[in-house]
């Protein structure tokens, strides 16, 4: 009789704690940070690097696009505008790219922004003084100029109609020469925000730029961005007023409608479920058609997503504006019939069986797997399910390209030409392995293609082919939501990852 | 008789018995039937509350949980069955060679089985998975290693103690081979222990199972595990929290009817024990 009253002593006690810890987790406090004209935004993870040239992760822009500017800037509906450059020309042979710099821009430190200033940052992007280039974006520059104080003019070795999207803060922020080898530790830009610090796994503190270039902007007065790996932990915040913006999962929508801000943000992601098209039973195009059919995107939108999720039909997203080709996202709506019809036809009367490896690091992807091992039963392949880590995914399957099939997102860029070129049948991320002639020319094409509507043109039929060959399944892209302190304005959604502080402020 | 009056009045015994036996049935039961089809889905009926139509609801694909928590219980009882066996077949030849013939033989086995001890099981088992690769089977395999120097251990005390003994002395005179001395002599006697350490392996692999899937190594997706539909459950705790309940319950309620199954054989077997 001992052992049981032990027993149901050690479970009691249990339960009194679980009951404890769910009631402390359901008080909601008022006292929220806003009395004062400062916000608390929670971010996933730690930047990688501060200094703008270093970094790589999207988080980090994230946050550090409040404190740097490019010559240019990519505005919410995915179109280029001017920023630290006021204005641009490009010379009819598509290789003179000349700026003017914007005047009574000063850095965080008060010194001018002057063309100097300019040419530095592009010779440390490019490595031109180090040997070393920190970014392989500008390798196709021949050589920068700088023919007065307000003119900057690069030359390329050869035309690219996407270069204009590498001149953003994302790829080349304007940093001041004066600051050379303190980029990481003393962060100095241009733009809203000025880094005040940085505590490794707890928060990155911005504080105003009262010299900002923008007239009467910012609002706020200080910015935290703190690191917060932990959804539950985040969401927990936020109902708690601690947090004024948090990323919500889909399926939690309905705990935090009532009471905060939503904004859904069209990521411009790319999900989609690739197959390799080396393996002899992806080089039929039947059967990729076959298994495009069999797929039903919306119950996998509705699942994965609980419905936040805009279907795609090719690899581009709605997000990237006017280069987007419309109305190709039911090309392959779900019919099984037609699906078997297919397999029957490329001789897989009966169907397979094939493996579809998918990396562990979200769920996402195993929700998503199983829905489409359920569609894919319904025509007969059997689809296993093989789930490794992130790392032996990039090496093995995304390096290796040693895979049957796999499911993967890819997060939005601004240039059109990068969305894609990965399907160029020698590109070194095809691990696709997709091979198409047409698409490979027109490829080469866009890029010495200076004629905008004609480039728009390329990129929609591009899209086309895609589509037509079934180069992959193409989910959906899928919607972050973010959840704000109902008392915010002014927050801005982008085409990629930034939270845009400068023009946000309380209403009251 | 007195014995056996005692079974009766074993309380333990009787709640674990019945614990199991249901758990039991329900695994049976779920080799030739289920409400549903464990893996198919009904989108448009995802997430529903407990109703006469699901009993324990629905999952975030419109999956019965109610047949993936019977069908579970495979899983459970497979990977339960598997590492105990592996486990008890070598735990017993090990513990017994060691104890039996004692010397340097019994040094060397016992300090290797001391360093298996001193790592900690499911970090052993989370290695030999992420060398093996995951999957019901290999972490069966990896779980059933993790027993191996408990029930070695307890076999060896065993068969030290009985290896002196006059029932011994006595077949080994006669001639008997070490073999059979070991299996029909010494087996018999020591057994008892070995069965509390095996019942209790058995509720240890179950929750090892739960953990490693929970963690996205153990069972893979969409095969129903009790591990994995809890870690799956986690982000609608607030607005399904049915969802959770069922396998945690069920987890909760089979690693304690091993325990006290495993207390109640102990305090049948050990004399001293006994009030």
């Amino acid at each position: 009789m001992r052992t049981i009253y032990k027993n149901f002593c050690v479970i009691s006690i249990l339960l009194v704690v679980a009951i404890f810890i769910s009631a402390c987790s359901g008080k909601e406090g008022e006292d929220t940070a806003n009395d004062t004209n400062k916000i608390n935004i929670r971010i996933n993870n730690d930047p990688d690097f501060l200094d703008p040239h270093m970094a790589e992760a999207s988080i980090t822009f994230q946050m550090l696009l409040n404190i740097y500017d490019g010559l240019l800037i990519g505005d919410t509906d995915g179109s280029l505008k001017p920023s630290l450059a006021e204005d641009y020309r490009i010379s009819d042979d598509g290789l003179t790219y000349t700026f003017t710099i914007r005047e009574g821009v000063t850095f965080h430190n008060g010194e001018p922004l002057t063309v100097e200033d300019v040419q530095y940052s592009f010779d440390r992007l490019m490595g031109t003084t180090t040997g070393e280039p920190l970014s392989s974006d500008f390798d196709n520059i021949a050589s920068l100029n700088t023919p007065d104080d307000k003119t900057f003019v690069i030359t390329l070795q050869e035309p690219n109609s996407a270069f204009l999207t590498y001149l953003t803060a994302l790829n080349s922020a304007i940093v001041p020469k004066s600051n050379d080898g303190k980029h990481n530790e003393n962060p100095i830009g241009t733009g809203a925000f000025k880094f005040n610090s940085y505590s490794p796994e707890n928060n990155l503190v911005l504080e105003k730029n009262e010299n900002y270039w923008k007239e009467g902007l910012p609002y706020l007065d200080k910015v935290t961005f703190t690191f917060q790996p932990d959804d539950q932990t985040a969401l927990l915040s936020l109902q708690a007023g601690e947090m004024d913006i948090v990323s919500v999962g889909s399926h939690r929508v309905s705990e935090v409608e009532e009471q905060f801000n939503l904004e859904y943000q069209d990521s411009n992601s790319v999900l989609l479920m690739g197959y390799n098209q080396e393996r002899e039973l992806f080089t039929d195009i039947r059967v990729r058609q076959a298994i495009n059919y069999a797929v039903n995107k919306d119950d996998i939108i509705e699942a994965a997503f609980s419905g936040y999720a805009t279907k795609l039909g090719s690899n581009m997203s709605p997000a990237m504006g006017d280069v987007f080709k419309e109305g190709m996202e039911d090309t392959y709506k779900q019919d099984v019939d037609k699906a078997k019809e297919l397999l029957a036809e490329a001789g897989y009367a009966d169907g397979f069986s094939t493996t579809i490896s998918i990396s562990s690091h979200a769920a996402l992807y195993t929700n998503v797997a199983q829905v489409v091992v359920e569609n894919l039963k319904e025509i007969g392949i059997h689809a296993e399910i093989e789930v490794v880590e992130w790392g032996v995914w990039l090496e093995r399957i995304y390096q290796g390209r040693d895979y049957d099939m796999t499911i993967i997102d890819f997060t939005g860029v601004l240039s059109p030409y990068e969305t894609i070129n990965r399907y160029v049948s020698d590109a070194d991320n095809n691990f696709f392995n997709f091979k198409n002639e047409e698409f490979d020319q027109l490829m080469s094409e866009v890029l010495v293609e200076s004629n905008t509507d004609r480039q728009k043109e390329i990129y929609q039929r591009l899209q086309e082919i895609l589509s037509e060959e079934a180069a992959a399944v193409y989910l959906a892209d899928y919607q972050i939501i973010w959840a704000l302190n109902p008392k915010l304005e002014g927050y801005k959604l982008y085409p990629y990852f930034f939270h845009d502080l400068a023009e946000v402020r309380y209403t009251e | 008789m007195k014995r056996i009056r005692n079974y009766g009045k074993n309380i333990n015994l009787i709640i674990g018995s019945l614990i199991l036996f249901a758990v039991l049935i329900m695994m049976i039961v779920s080799f030739f039937y289920t409400p549903y089809d464990v893996n198919e889905m009904d989108i448009a009926n995802k997430l529903q509350p407990p109703s006469l139509v699901h009993w324990f609801g629905t999952d975030e694909f419109g999956r019965d949980i109610f047949s993936r928590i019977m069908v579970g219980t495979q899983t459970a009882f497979f990977v339960g069955t598997v590492s105990v066996s592996i486990g008890l077949i070598f735990g017993v030849l090990i513990g017994g060679v060691s104890g039996y013939f004692g010397g340097w033989i019994d040094e060397i086995i016992m300090r290797i089985i001391d360093a298996l001890m001193a790592f900690p099981g499911i970090i052993l088992a989370l290695m030999l998975v992420a060398v093996f690769g995951s999957g019901m089977v290999n972490t069966s395999i990896a779980l059933g290693l993790m027993a191996i120097p408990g029930i070695a251990r307890i076999a060896r005390s065993g068969f030290l103690q009985s290896k002196d003994a006059e029932y011994v002395q006595a077949a080994k005179l006669m001639g008997q081979t070490p073999l059979r001395i070991m299996t029909k002599h010494i087996l018999p006697n020591v057994i008892s222990p070995i069965i509390v350490a095996a019942s209790i392996a058995f509720a240890v692999a179950m929750l090892a199972e739960a953990g490693l899937s929970y963690l996205g190594l153990g069972v893979q997706p969409p095969d129903p595990s009790w591990g994995r539909m809890l870690k799956d459950s986690q982000g609608y705790l607030v607005s399904a929290p049915w969802y959770t309940y069922a396998p945690g319950i069920v987890i909760t309620l089979m690693v304690l009817g091993f325990y006290l199954l495993s207390n109640a054989i102990r305090d049948i077997s050990d004399p001293r024990s006994r009030k």
